[in-house]
């Protein structure tokens, strides 16, 4: 969709002319089995992970295990909520579209059971309380819906959930 | 919001981009134009065809194109297609149809919606003109034209346009 917004120097009168444009659209996709458990587990403030026939565990879960190609198991497991933190990267001007209105940092998080990492937010505070190998845990938001938003952020350990 | 018995079985991801669009000179002219209710073209110089909108050069020659040229809010459908699957964007009544639609005095066709219009006698070479929004909801915007609607006059054989799809 676009909208047009004639912003200054819009009128028909002005040298030159600008609009804001927005071009937006709704995807909808079906989850599929397997993210399908995933999500409903967020709405449930419950992170579970897969494991593959290996005995690996995949946090967020995969249909197939991404180094074989193998289908995946039935086996869950739930992981967290605290986990460490792997790598990460400072977002020091939040956009309008991020989870935080406030610097963070986006993080590889391997939950505590998860063999795998899960790309969120990390609520900081600033850029030198992050860390590499430093302890988080999960904050949930008000209201869950089964969506990857159900994670408001992760916060370092010490402060709780 | 999901119901908390159910599984969650559907994701709805928005993507979305918010821009600042600036139209250049020659956009920036027929945006004023349309502005006045006219709209007003560019013609290349070398083989005399007019694009509209215009984007300042001839695509066929990469010539300015400063001649401005007049065309009518009257049409010809060159070709159409039929939209009967929804969208939560677009609040129009199913099915419809939006059209290429090669103005008179035009060389080059654009896209439109046709209204007032059961959709099964909408054809190729059917006579269309602009229904436009009341003068006072005008701005430098093609939504002034609200849509095309048929109108009584004889169709154009393919012939006369097959050089404009």
């Amino acid at each position: 969709m676009s909208e047009v917004v004639m912003g200054e120097g819009g009128e028909a009168s002005g040298e030159i002319l600008s609009a804001q444009h927005v071009m937006e659209y709704a995807y909808r996709r079906s989850l599929g089995p397997v993210l399908s458990r995933f999500f409903t587990g967020l709405r449930d403030r419950r992170i579970e992970g897969l494991k593959t026939a290996g005995g690996r565990v995949l946090v967020p879960p995969c249909e197939y295990d991404p180094e074989t190609g193998e289908a995946t198991s039935e086996d869950w497991v739930e992981v967290g909520p605290g986990g460490v933190v792997q790598s990460w990267a400072w977002v020091a001007e939040p956009r309008q579209a991020h989870l935080l209105d406030r610097p963070f940092a986006w993080a590889l998080v391997r939950l505590d059971g998860a063999d795998t990492a899960l790309l969120h937010a990390v609520d900081a505070g600033s850029e030198d309380g992050m860390a590499s190998g430093m302890r988080v845990t999960v904050r949930w938001a008000d209201a869950t819906e089964g969506r990857i938003q159900d994670i408001a952020c992760f916060v370092p350990e010490e402060e709780g959930s | 919001m999901s119901d908390a018995a159910e599984p969650v079985k559907r994701l709805v991801t928005p993507v979305r981009i918010e821009y600042r669009y600036t139209p250049g000179i020659a956009a920036t002219k027929f945006l004023k134009a349309i502005a006045q209710g006219k709209l007003v073209g560019q013609r290349c110089p070398v083989t005399g065809k007019v694009y509209i909108p215009p984007r300042g050069a001839s695509p066929t020659h990469g010539v300015p194109t400063e001649e401005e040229v007049e065309v009518s809010d009257k049409g010809t459908v060159v070709t159409y297609t039929i939209v009967r699957v929804p969208s939560e964007n677009i609040e129009l009544e199913l099915p419809y149809a939006a059209a290429q639609i090669l103005l008179d005095g035009a060389d080059i066709p654009f896209s439109a919606l046709l209204q007032e219009v059961v959709v099964e006698d909408v054809r190729i070479g059917m006579r269309v003109q602009a229904v436009w929004r009341p003068k006072e909801e005008w701005g430098p915007t093609f939504e002034n034209i609200e849509y095309f609607k048929p109108i009584d006059e004889p169709d154009v054989p393919f012939e006369q346009f097959k050089e404009h799809l």
